[in-house]
């Protein structure tokens, strides 16, 4: 007798431990019962105790679409300043652009449309530009946008008192007038790509707390930011142009890919970019559609050209003979993404050259050729550095490692945390190999490019081809857009060529909607325009 | 023999207290020598690893002049000895500094996540407490029976479960199938106390499961070493009821043990919430300890490190304490 009601309070402990505190009551109940019967009754109460609270979750769902709001997860907390001009991350832009606008700003075609400017007008010389402000715009704490404001947003990217500027192209202007409502911006040299750089944010002048409590002119306000939480933007009422499809859109931040499909799952996300392949097939899809855009950026195994072996360009050409970007694709994307052959990417349509996607097609003999001229007839021991928060790269390095072994290519994978990278690889240039994405962020070929320049800042691989730095020059000085993108390209073809790079892909971007929300825009830049997202009738 | 020298102790009042305060005196300065000791291994750690916080804030558009000023304005141009005696001070006088990562004050960034952390931490630990001690004496009388095997089976797999794997079966079992809470969306702790508990309970009994395993098994061998002692032996020949000696005089012996096992506990419950608040969404420390770790965000880390610290010493002291009150013969331990 006494070995039973122990039993039972053994049950009574176990059914507690399992199904917590919502088990209480039914758990009493066990005690009562037998120990063998305690499993079943148990189970029962777990799902009757349950069932009002699924469904208040689900009356929640439909509060959100009701309430005309909608909750986006991201993967990352946004960077330090909320300030556009000192804006340093991708993810932090791309939450940001919603809320930020320059004189003209890009449309999802990649163009630049008018935007706190009415029209720009260019003169025949290039040198000129004239902006005809538009009128009634206001900044979200109400205030009209004044010619001061804008006249001070430009001055503060191109200040270069304290070393260099915020924006270094804008240098080259040389004088800033008005007249009424009409801004003249001249230049001491004409820069066809000079309007993309007037994208830049127009803020109050007269403003100093935009680190942490930003004002802009876009369709969305800021509202209120938690550290490693949320961010909360809502709708801008006085916004010029077409207002926002939602009220309010709350971004949650889960820097764990888990808690991102948990939460679509459980109805606390209604939309997450950046998904992979493997993430979505968990979800259901009577619940979510996915669309495929792309990632905007050049995936590749970014070689050290100044460190042996890369040093020598018939090995990186044997590893561009090696390395099957197909076969990357479809192991470690299930088939998503754009094969690449040079720094480019499909979104800048004039400046890329898809001729060169299939410049190296897998050949492994000529691949040991190559090798063995180069001196390392039975190859050779090599690492790839990746940053490890982010699994897609880890993968595509995996799948290289792999792929590398066939000519005898022994390569280690080190991750390394995204910091570490940053001053170890990026500036400190102490590497071999590293599998990374990288992108523009401006809507400017010479963005992407410049950095192959052998003494630009930014040339963490060590790049280093007189041809290519005296096209970049003839670039430079070409007034003539035509002319200027066949030498953009001809730089192109010296990346490949050269074998800079084993270049691999522009990555799919994957977005998950929830079914109800219609709208999703993509654009050629890593942003997501949330004022077009809006739920069906 | 027991009690003669207790009693012995109880009417020597003055030296008692006075033993008391002393030790109390030494436990309080043990407590700002391990933070600090904590803190300095903290600072030093950081500087052996790569990583500086103006490259991280800067990311890809670092160039070195910007990095330099930065350093400068963020006070990393001086020395590391200077460095941490700064901030040494700093904390002594009440201020944390400021976070890198959010330009703002480290006190009031972590105010609100201790909260949670805390709410979390404690319920677990209640929940720990109040099924693994009651658990653990009734399991010695299975161990004993014929089921024995099924108990020390299931005890070995929930020690075994890592937290991340049961916090995704929990979630997806109950956030997503039942819908008893929804991942991801954590209510705020004032605005909805009901609903943020809820949540929390998910994530406590997430941690708690392996941790009451562990307590489980500890609670059971204390128990059988102890009913195997000469004194249990005797009184149950004399005839005493087996299980009147067990919780009459048995259990109170293996408190002792138990409580400071549960003290490492404590410490435990906080690594095990790191994992457990990424899993759950939860918003507390030790999602921005892991984030102000690879922003390399210094004085949140350092902060975050000196509370974990102070909670471990502390949990530590009060259990001493309560041995002292469960068994007086340990008041003097330390003293003489």
């Amino acid at each position: 007798m006494k070995k039973r009601i122990l039993a039972g309070l053994l049950a009574l402990g176990m059914t507690v431990l399992a199904l917590n505190g919502c088990a209480k009551k039914p758990a009493a109940e066990t005690t009562a019962a037998s120990a063998e019967t305690s499993a079943a009754p148990a189970a029962n109460a777990a799902s009757e105790s349950v069932a009002p609270t699924a469904a208040s979750s689900a009356g929640q769902k439909t509060g959100r679409a009701a309430s005309n709001e909608i909750a986006v997860g991201i993967a990352q907390d946004l960077d330090e300043s909320l300030d556009p001009h000192l804006t340093v991350a991708a993810g932090t832009r791309e939450v940001m652009f919603n809320v930020f606008e320059g004189l003209v700003k890009p449309d999802p075609d990649g163009n630049l449309i008018p935007a706190v400017a009415a029209d720009v007008a260019v003169s025949d010389d290039g040198l000129v530009y004239t902006f005809t402000l538009r009128e009634g715009v206001k900044f979200h704490n109400g205030d009209p946008v004044t010619m001061e404001d804008v006249i001070w947003s430009i001055r503060r990217n191109a200040d270069d008192s304290e070393g260099e500027a915020l924006v270094p192209a804008l240098t080259s202007i040389s004088d800033i007038t008005s007249e009424d409502n009409k801004l003249l911006i001249t230049l001491s040299e004409p820069n066809n790509e000079f309007l993309s750089y007037l994208t830049l944010a127009i803020l109050p002048a007269d403003y100093d707390k935009q680190d942490t409590a930003p004002v802009g002119t876009g369709p969305f306000r800021f509202v209120s930011r938690k550290a490693q939480d949320s961010i909360v933007l809502e709708r801008f009422d006085d916004y010029w142009g077409e207002p926002a499809g939602v009220d309010r859109v709350t971004y949650k931040i889960s820097e764990n890919a888990e808690g991102l499909i948990l939460g679509l799952q459980s109805g606390a996300l209604d939309v997450v970019s950046h998904m992979t392949s493997t993430q979505i097939v968990q979800l259901k899809e009577s619940e979510f559609n996915v669309e495929e855009g792309t990632m905007n950026l050049v995936q590749a195994l970014y070689l050290n050209n100044a460190e042996k072996p890369f040093d020598d360009v018939r090995v990186r050409q044997a590893l561009c003979y090696a390395v099957d970007k197909q076969g990357v694709i479809d192991m470690a994307f299930d088939g998503y993404g754009v094969p690449l052959g040079s720094s480019m990417y499909p979104a800048f349509g004039k400046y890329f050259d898809e001729s060169l996607t299939d410049y190296y097609t897998v050949d492994i003999s000529k691949a040991k050729a190559l090798l063995a001229e180069a001196g390392y007839p039975n190859g050779f021991e090599m690492t790839i550095t990746v940053p490890s928060n982010y699994q897609p790269h880890m993968d595509t390095a995996q799948v290289i490692a792999e792929q590398l072994k066939s000519i005898g290519v022994k390569a280690t994978i080190q991750p390394v945390e995204w910091a570490s990278w940053l001053s170890d690889v990026y500036s400190g240039r102490k590497y071999q190999s590293t599998l990374v994405g990288v992108d523009a962020s401006e809507m400017t070929a010479s963005a992407m490019l410049k950095r192959f320049v052998s003494t630009a800042g930014n040339n963490f691989v060590n790049y280093s081809s007189a041809d290519y730095d005296a096209l970049y020059e003839k670039a430079l000085a070409c007034a003539d857009d035509a002319e200027q993108t066949l030498i953009f390209r001809e730089m192109e073809k010296n990346l490949t060529e050269n074998a800079a790079n084993v270049y691999i892909q522009d990555m799919a971007d994957l977005v998950v909607v929830r079914k109800g929300l219609e709208g999703l825009t993509f654009y050629p830049l890593y942003v997501l325009d949330v004022s077009r997202l809006h739920w069906a009738e | 023999m027991l009690r003669g020298s207790s009693r012995q102790y109880a009417a020597d009042v003055v030296p008692e207290a006075y033993c008391y305060m002393r030790s109390t005196v030494r436990r309080v300065l043990m407590l700002l020598a391990t933070m600090i000791i904590v803190s300095f291994l903290t600072y030093a750690a950081f500087e052996l690893i790569s990583g500086d916080p103006a490259e991280a804030m800067l990311g890809t558009q670092a160039t070195p002049a910007r990095i330099a000023a930065l350093r400068r304005e963020l006070g990393l141009d001086a020395p590391f000895p200077v460095r941490y005696i700064r901030w040494l001070l700093g904390f002594f006088s009440g201020d944390l500094g400021v976070s890198y990562s959010y330009k703002q004050p480290v006190g009031e960034l972590i105010a609100p996540k201790l909260e949670v952390t805390l709410c979390l931490c404690l319920l677990s630990f209640v929940i720990i407490t109040l099924i693994s001690i009651p658990l653990g004496v009734l399991s010695y009388q299975q161990v004993v029976g014929r089921f024995g095997w099924i108990h020390t089976t299931l005890n070995q797999l929930l020690m075994a479960v890592p937290a991340f794997f049961t916090g995704i079966l929990i979630s997806w079992g109950f956030g997503i199938v039942l819908r008893a809470f929804t991942p991801g969306d954590f209510p705020d702790l004032h605005m909805d106390p009901a609903g943020a508990f809820r949540h929390l309970l998910f994530a406590a009994v997430c941690i708690a499961i392996p941790r009451t395993a562990m307590t489980v098994r500890m609670m059971r061998s204390t128990v059988i070493s102890e009913m195997e002692k000469d004194y249990v032996q005797t009184a149950i020949s004399r005839g005493n009821d087996r299980q009147g000696v067990l919780l009459g005089h048995v259990l109170k012996n293996s408190l002792v043990p138990a409580v400071t096992f549960l003290a490492q506990t404590m410490a435990e419950i906080v690594a095990g919430g790191i994992v457990v608040e990424q899993v759950f969404g939860i918003p507390g420390l030790g999602r921005l300890l892991v984030a102000s770790i690879s922003n390399r965000d210094y004085p949140v880390v350092q902060a975050i490190v000196v509370i974990l610290a102070f909670w471990v010493v502390l949990a530590g002291l009060a259990a001493d304490l309560i041995n002292q009150c469960i068994d007086p013969r340990l008041r003097l331990g330390g003293g003489s």
